[in-house]
């Protein structure tokens, strides 16, 4: 009955969804005000029903109702509680149900913080918002529906796959997804501006939150997919080239870029052209990112059972989405008037710098994920682009881009004098390179010209951003006491530094963690040492484990380092009793500077085990800097700007209200 | 046109570094079959796919070195590793690995690959399978079929 429900009410918030596609956009093109007003409405209740459906979907789960297929799929009574909550996204019906759900909680925040847009312009960006939910739900419907019963219905499922069983992929899906979904708000922004013909830079400053809090979850998501890489394969990697990390990383990329020139959009009312099309493009990516995960056109560690019938409605859907968004660009886009003008020792130049590298990045990766593609497609020999291309590729692109990431905070809108920036950038330059000069002998005690070079660009970044802070610490409120002082700077300014600095750490992070970490693979006996790194390893013993759904043989090891003991790793090898997966759980000490990991191998014998050990130095430092560029963009996203635009938003309504009662009166 | 000279320069670029990564860092991807035959040239890193063969697995004394078969149902070579073979490496299970062939006709490798899911067949073993398929047992026939 409930799973009836739920499949009814995902029926209804179709239906829905089209009317809040259709009338909407109709009323906006004809002017009638009813028709735009039921585009609110509308959005709200597709997001009830929705939410009715997801509730429904968890209640199975929770209720071991095996005889809905994809519980009977994806779950086990065995399974603890907040799995099974978290199963819901486990594979792809659900994660497809996940992704509605969050476009329709997007819409509805669009809907809440709007009021002061014109009304049109409103109609159209839910009309577009629920265009696209009518493709997600259409596809939910006909090729993956989660409610779908199997008869005779199983005693017992088939438990979640052993690998989502950790609290990182608990909450790394939802993430990915908040991100992916909400480019979908500055899609739907674009192409309402060019629908409306009226590409004035309203559509910019309304949509830079919004891309700013869909980056933050994006940058949040893959962040949490890597450190739980790091944590469950037992590789010691947290980056591998998957064609599905760079699925997800593609759209981060071209957002970034988005970030950065809704900016010049926003504050020169210049670069609209471009910035319609990385609003198009970050959008298309986030879709294809979302379909190629599961739709069995990659394979890779993500892409679970496949079903490739599902790839013919995704590139209907790709076509129809991407297609129609450029062919009404193309209509539009020579009325566009970008106004200004700027010079090339200019913050807009700079930021086009920043753009084109972005892109080029993501092109770069674009053609190495999908190149295997097209050539077992044309049935030549098949190849793989591996590891080796990205990492040469991707550093090519990082090095100018780091470096501009240092420069442009100074650089002034429109013109720069060149002189005063080159003064300020010396002094920037300067600290980096001795910092690149001296880390890397302060870390491991020696050096090359690569490690000198990335941590020079880190240092550099770093360097910068504190600077840029310090310079307008010293121009804001003189004479006011310090803390009144730094509370006095833009909250924009506080992110974008503290932003710029994560990419600072990041850098130094990878280039450390990548030059110097050690690894050593070997068989240990119980109660033999091994050292690595001034670190000595001892295995202890290795016993028995029983979990909720596991077996496990953990061992214990103590480290040591100068005779003191460091810190006790407990790394498991652990059996899933249902699928029978064996899964790897690594046993961490993370540190500040460095982390100790160890991974267990296979037994050799009674008293013998393979043992992976790692040092790493400064491996922390690559979440820490991907979190601090999130909070960063969390800050620029609260500046006050977009406060003080929301505020006059609520006169507007009650202004509104006050028409609509005198209306009503008379 | 600042905006047009740098976009030009930055899609220069990206095809250049696109092409020279490729050049350097393409691995071609071969069965047992065709290194049996002798198709592929030595000491060149590739890509080899299929099937563990049961009963084939031999450790080393070292405790690390695993040498074991592996086929596409129609040739088999062996292959040897040194290290700890990844979670999901067990016999019948479809694997690839990257390394040379040395002149005894053994291929070292530096990498093994087991995906994360007991019903996972890399494409390219699956492909190479379907052509010796048919000729089989039921039994051995649903290796390469992706669940359902």
């Amino acid at each position: 009955m409930i799973p009836e429900i739920g499949h009814f009410a995902l029926i209804l918030a179709l239906c829905l969804a089209f009317v809040q596609t259709l009338v909407p956009i109709l009323g906006a093109q004809t002017n009638t005000v009813q028709w735009m007003a039921v585009a609110k409405p509308a959005a709200r209740g597709q997001l009830l029903f929705i939410a009715v459906s997801y509730v429904c979907l968890t209640y199975s789960f929770i209720s071991n109702d095996f005889s809905v297929l994809y519980v009977a799929n994806n779950s086990n009574t065995a399974l603890p509680l907040h799995y099974k909550i978290s199963a819901v996204w486990g594979a792809h019906e659900g994660s497809l149900l996940l992704w509605v759900l969050m476009l329709g909680l997007w819409t509805v925040a669009v809907t809440v913080f709007s009021s002061s847009l014109p009304r049109d312009m409103v109609a159209r960006v839910l009309g577009v918002m629920g265009f696209v939910s009518v493709g997600f739900l259409l596809f939910t419907l006909l090729t993956s529906n989660p409610f779908e019963r199997v008869f005779p219905s199983p005693v017992e499922g088939r438990d979640l796959n052993p690998l989502l069983q950790d609290p990182g992929l608990v909450i790394h899906p939802p993430m990915l997804y908040m991100g992916y979904v909400g480019f979908s708000v500055a899609f739907a922004f674009a192409i309402a501006a060019l629908l409306g013909g009226k590409l004035d830079s309203i559509w910019a400053r309304w949509s830079r939150p919004w891309v700013i809090y869909a980056w933050v979850f994006l940058t949040i998501g893959i962040t949490l997919g890597s450190w739980w890489a790091y944590h469950e394969l037992g590789w010691g990697g947290w980056w591998f080239w998957d064609p599905v990390e760079n699925a997800s990383f593609m759209p981060w990329l071209v957002g970034t870029a988005l970030v950065h020139s809704l900016a010049v959009t926003d504050k020169r009312s210049n670069l609209k052209n471009w910035t319609v099309l990385l609003a198009i493009l970050a959008f298309s990516l986030s879709l294809l990112g979302t379909f190629l995960v599961r739709s069995g056109v990659l394979v890779s560690v993500h892409a679970f059972a496949t079903d490739p019938a599902r790839g013919l409605y995704i590139l209907i859907f790709l076509a129809v989405v991407i297609g129609g968004s450029l062919s009404l660009y193309a209509l539009r886009a020579p009325s566009i008037q970008s106004s200004g003008q700027f010079e090339i020792f200019s913050r807009e130049t700079a930021l086009l710098i920043n753009n084109v590298l972005l892109l080029v990045a993501m092109l770069t990766i674009l053609v190495g994920t999908l190149y295997p593609l097209f050539v077992s497609a044309l049935n030549l020999p098949s190849l793989s682009v591996g590891k080796p291309y990205f990492d040469l590729v991707f550093s090519a692109l990082t090095l100018p881009l780091v470096l501009v990431v240092g420069i442009g905070p100074f650089m002034r809108w429109k013109s720069t004098p060149v002189g005063q920036v080159i003064r300020r950038l010396l002094k920037i330059a300067v600290i980096g390179l001795v910092a690149g000069l001296v880390l890397p002998l302060m870390v491991a005690g020696k050096s090359s010209i690569l490690v000198t070079l990335g941590a020079t660009l880190g240092a550099w970044s770093i360097a910068s951003a504190a600077y840029y802070l310090f310079k307008n610490l010293r121009q804001t409120g003189r004479g006011m006491h310090f803390f009144r002082r730094l509370g006095k700077i833009p909250h924009a300014t506080w992110g974008m530094s503290i932003a710029h600095l994560g990419i600072g750490v990041f850098v130094l992070g990878v280039t450390f963690v990548s030059a110097f970490e050690q690894v050593r693979e070997l068989p240990m006996q119980v109660g033999q040492k091994a050292e690595l790194s001034g670190y000595v390893f001892q295995l202890d013993g290795v016993q028995d484990v029983q979990g909720p759904n596991y077996l496990s043989k953990q061992a214990s090891v103590r480290v040591f380092k100068n005779g003191e003991p460091v810190a006790l790793l407990l790394p498991e090898k652990r059996t899933y009793l249902v699928q029978q997966n064996p899964m790897t759980e690594a046993g961490i000490d993370s540190g500040f500077l460095r982390d100790v990991y160890v991974a267990l191998g296979e037994q050799v014998d009674s008293q013998t085990w393979g043992m992976r050990l790692y040092y790493k130095p400064f491996v922390q430092w690559i979440w820490l800097g991907a979190t601090l560029m999130a909070f960063g963009g969390i800050l620029a996203a609260l500046d006050r700007r977009y406060r003080l635009r929301l505020k006059r938003g609520k006169k507007t309504t009650v202004a509104d209200v006050h028409e609509r009662q005198v209306a009503a009166v008379s | 046109m600042i905006f047009t000279v740098v976009l030009v320069a930055g899609l220069g670029c990206a095809v250049a570094l696109a092409l020279y990564g490729m050049r350097q860092n393409i691995m071609l991807f071969h069965t047992p079959s065709e290194v049996a035959a002798g198709e592929v040239p030595g000491n060149r890193l590739f890509r080899i796919g299929g099937l563990v063969v049961a009963g084939s697995v031999i450790k080393a004394d070292d405790g690390l070195t695993t040498d074991f078969g592996l086929t596409d149902l129609n040739q088999s070579i062996t292959v040897r590793y040194t290290g700890l073979l990844p979670d999901l490496f067990r016999e019948g299970q479809g694997i690839v690995a990257q390394g040379v062939l040395n002149e005894g006709g053994v291929f070292v490798a530096q990498e093994v690959l087991a995906k994360h899911d007991e019903n996972y067949m890399p494409p390219e073993v699956a492909a190479s399978l379907k052509e010796y398929r048919d000729s089989l047992p039921k039994s051995m026939a649903e290796y390469g079929r992706k669940a359902p």
